[in-house]
């Protein structure tokens, strides 16, 4: 693996890596020294097109942990207008000999066009891009899922998929990079993704897509899924007529207290998922948002866990393990 | 005076021929050896070429004035030359827009002193572009210029008002609108074909509908006001039957399609390389077997090549705010032999009606895409079916490097274009132009 684009083109047993290194750094992450010697005398570039401090700050953690000296540049506002900033500033990255360069664009393909360019040589690690893809969040909720799968079953999370699992997807899927990263990365694991939306919030074709399709959300959870993840609406939706007001959204894609309520009832063991950061009253109430069924904030810890993996394995070449009881 | 001997040359894909040009003219046409040659004519070898009559491009950007960076009337028209044209017409679009006799007639000017090719230019058919009022159109036909096509190319003339009075008004001196269809609410931020491929990619889709929404609405207003309209760059399957709906209850609407709808696929967008970025955008497989079917069964009327060349800058940049648009004046008859004859949809001499006869008739020029016989002006290209183009932008005459056939070898080059009976093109290469 020379760069991380998209869950699309990670294998199970890429992915399964990927998670099995982020527990291992999530291991280190416990400790009071939080530190790995991995990755002293690396460069990592934030290179932010888009403005996303809990992103950006995750992936600055995730580096430094590992030792790695970081750069953060912001491009905002030089981008979308005056395209040959790209170029530009991927050559000024160049010369300041970055090893790898994490990019958020709200262009979409701009981390592929980066990595195809020839402009650099360092890694890519794609940090959202557009509407496209969002790797490192479907992989940390991919472990997320892994955790709770292990607590459940009280089997270690090591080497462990997502096989059998029914995770429910809730929300804006059009203009999701979220969404899109996660149905490839989870069901390449085995899991069983619904995806729920208002039609108009849904892409016109996904028919090849390898999940299913719902408008009804009760209809879906009344299956007492493993997992609901909500995506993050944006109130400016409705001004483009993709739903006639909140309220309507909420009665009918909102996962209001009533539908916590009637989860509790059956005793399903539906967890609640968010990226962050959450419209509670809108998408999520704050019944579910505060609820212990809620994994939000561990979703935050691992995003550490599994960034400071990827950086590892897209930096250190070979070597299978981060060796944590080195210091 | 000049005379040129063609000899052994396949007229159209015919049997072989000798053609005799003499000062601008076809003089005479015989089986090989039994002309009457004069002493100084000069003998050029066709055998195994096709001679087509010279190729007539209804849409072209040579973005001059304004834009001379990207292209001008000298470049645009070298790369017609060597793509076998002998006549393009240049849309509007150029800054100043295309909008008043003055630059109708300044653009005109700059093609016959190039000397490459004809330049014929399209008429804005409102003021700016702007879709809000209409431009001199007929100061423009009346020009030295004799503007027939009104086009707001690039742009659609969404405003069905505007879009009638233009189709009637164009009628006092038998003009043609030809239209850009494209919806604009429906193609708010548009990036590719809306579809599977742009489901997976999380890019702004154009649905098929906004092309086809427009063509449905203006073959009924030019059968209403009893007008000619053209469709630009058909790009979809849908827009396929509507035109042959309209063209079966005799509305005179004729119908354009590019080589690279010809060719290419939104598949090509998984790379996010802007090169494939494109107005209408590319379609889906489906859609272009429906269009090469529609040229051969005669729906569609021309091959228009939407030549546009674009500077490095504009292209080399995130997929989102690179400029539409590709290259293809220099490609274009290769894309048509891969596309339609190797396929064997279409003999040559239907490809020497959608690229020569049928847009020169369309446009009413007299001088151009004329049957290769005796009277005839000597605009011809000789083609060697059997040769092959491999494309480096770097080497093309057009300042576009745009190409999306870049790095490929496509079928088939041109050996020689005449122009008004002088060769151009010569042995594959740029010569001269035509003094006058
Ligand atoms: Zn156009």
């Amino acid at each position: 693996m020379k760069h991380l684009l998209s869950t699309s083109e990670l294998s199970h047993a890429d992915a399964v890596q990927i998670l099995d290194t982020a527990d291992q750094m999530a291991a280190v992450s416990s400790r009071a020294v939080k530190k790995l010697p991995a990755l002293r005398g690396r460069t990592v570039v934030n290179l932010f097109f888009e403005d996303s401090t809990r992103t950006r700050i995750s992936f600055e953690t995730a580096a430094k942990r590992l030792s790695a000296d970081v750069i953060n540049f912001s491009a905002k506002g030089s981008s979308v207008s005056k395209g040959e900033s790209l170029k530009d500033t991927a050559q000024t990255l160049m010369a300041m000999s970055a090893d790898a360069v994490v990019i958020r664009h709200p262009s979409s393909g701009a981390p592929q066009q980066l990595a195809d360019s020839g402009w650099i040589d360092a890694a890519v690690v794609n940090a959202g891009d557009g509407k496209h893809a969002h790797p490192t969040q479907a992989l940390l909720d991919a472990m997320t899922l892994r955790r709770v799968r292990s607590r459940a079953t009280g089997v270690a999370s090591t080497g462990m998929d997502l096989e059998g699992m029914h995770v429910v997807i809730v929300g804006d899927v059009l203009h999701s990079r979220v969404a899109r990263s996660n149905v490839w990365l989870l069901t390449t694991l085995g899991a069983r993704v619904t995806l729920v939306a208002p039609p108009t919030l849904v892409p016109v074709a996904t028919d090849n897509w390898p999940c299913e399709v719902s408008y009804d959300l009760d209809a879906v959870l009344s299956e007492a899924p493993d997992a609901v993840m909500m995506l993050r609406l944006q109130r400016e939706r409705m001004n483009a007529a993709f739903f006639p007001s909140e309220a309507e959204y909420t009665r009918g894609w909102g996962l209001t207290a009533q539908r916590v309520q009637r989860l509790e009832a059956v005793g399903a063991p539906t967890v609640f998922m968010h990226p962050g950061p959450m419209n509670r009253g809108l998408e999520i109430s704050s019944e579910a948002a505060d609820s212990p069924r809620s994994t939000v904030l561990e979703q935050v810890a691992n995003g550490v866990s599994v960034r400071m993996a990827v950086l590892f394995l897209l930096l250190s070449g070979d070597e299978s393990s981060p060796n944590p009881s080195e210091n | 005076m000049s005379c040129y001997l063609i000899g052994n040359a396949r007229p159209e894909g015919g049997d072989p021929a000798d053609l005799l040009v003499t000062d601008g003219t076809v003089t005479a046409v015989g089986a090989p050896g039994s002309l009457q040659v004069p002493e100084d004519a000069e003998v050029i070898d066709a055998s195994g070429l096709i001679a087509l009559p010279g190729l007539v491009d209804m849409h072209t950007h040579l973005r001059e004035p304004g834009r001379e960076d990207a292209e001008t009337v000298q470049t645009g028209t070298r790369a017609a030359a060597r793509g076998g044209f002998t006549a393009v017409f240049a849309m509007a679009n150029s800054n100043p827009v295309a909008d008043t006799a003055g630059v109708v007639e300044q653009v005109w000017q700059l093609g016959r002193d190039a000397g490459w090719t004809d330049v014929h230019p399209v008429g804005a058919v409102t003021v700016g572009l702007e879709g809000t009022r209409l431009s001199e159109i007929r100061a423009m036909a009346e020009s030295r210029a004799a503007v027939r096509m009104f086009s707001d190319d690039g742009k659609c003339v969404h405003d069905p008002v505007l879009m009638r009075r233009a189709l009637e008004y164009v009628k006092a001196f038998d003009g043609i609108i030809a239209q850009h269809a494209q919806e604009p609410r429906l193609t708010e931020g548009a990036q590719m074909n809306e579809g599977a491929v742009s489901a997976d990619l999380g890019l702004t889709g154009w649905p098929a509908v906004a092309e086809e929404a427009i063509i449905a609405r203006d073959v009924l207003l030019a059968q209403h006001v009893g007008s000619r309209l053209h469709i630009c760059h058909l790009s979809t399957e849908g827009s396929v039957e509507i035109v042959r709906w309209a063209k079966s209850r005799g509305v005179y609407v004729t119908a354009e399609v590019t080589p690279h709808h010809l060719m290419l696929t939104d598949e090509l967008v998984r790379t996010f390389d802007p090169v494939y970025k494109v107005n209408p955008p590319l379609r889906t497989d489906a859609d272009v077997q429906a269009l090469r079917r529609a040229v051969a069964e005669g729906t569609i009327d021309v091959v228009g090549t939407d030549h546009a060349p674009h500077t490095a800058e504009d292209k080399e940049c995130e997929w989102s705010c690179a400029a539409h648009g590709m290259t293809g004046l220099e490609t274009a008859l290769s894309v048509v032999q891969l596309s339609l004859v190797d396929t064997g949809l279409i003999g040559w001499d239907r490809v020497a009606q959608i690229m020569s006869h049928r847009p020169a008739g369309i446009l009413g020029l007299t001088d151009q895409g004329q049957p290769l016989r005796p009277g005839s002006v000597a605009n011809l290209v000789l083609w060697d079916p059997a040769g092959a183009t491999p494309v480096d932008p770097a080497t093309h005459a057009s300042k576009g490097r745009n190409s999306p056939y870049r790095g490929m070898t496509l079928p088939g080059s041109v050996r020689a274009t005449f122009y008004r009976g002088h060769p151009v093109v010569r042995d594959g290469e740029l010569a001269t132009p035509l003094g006058r």
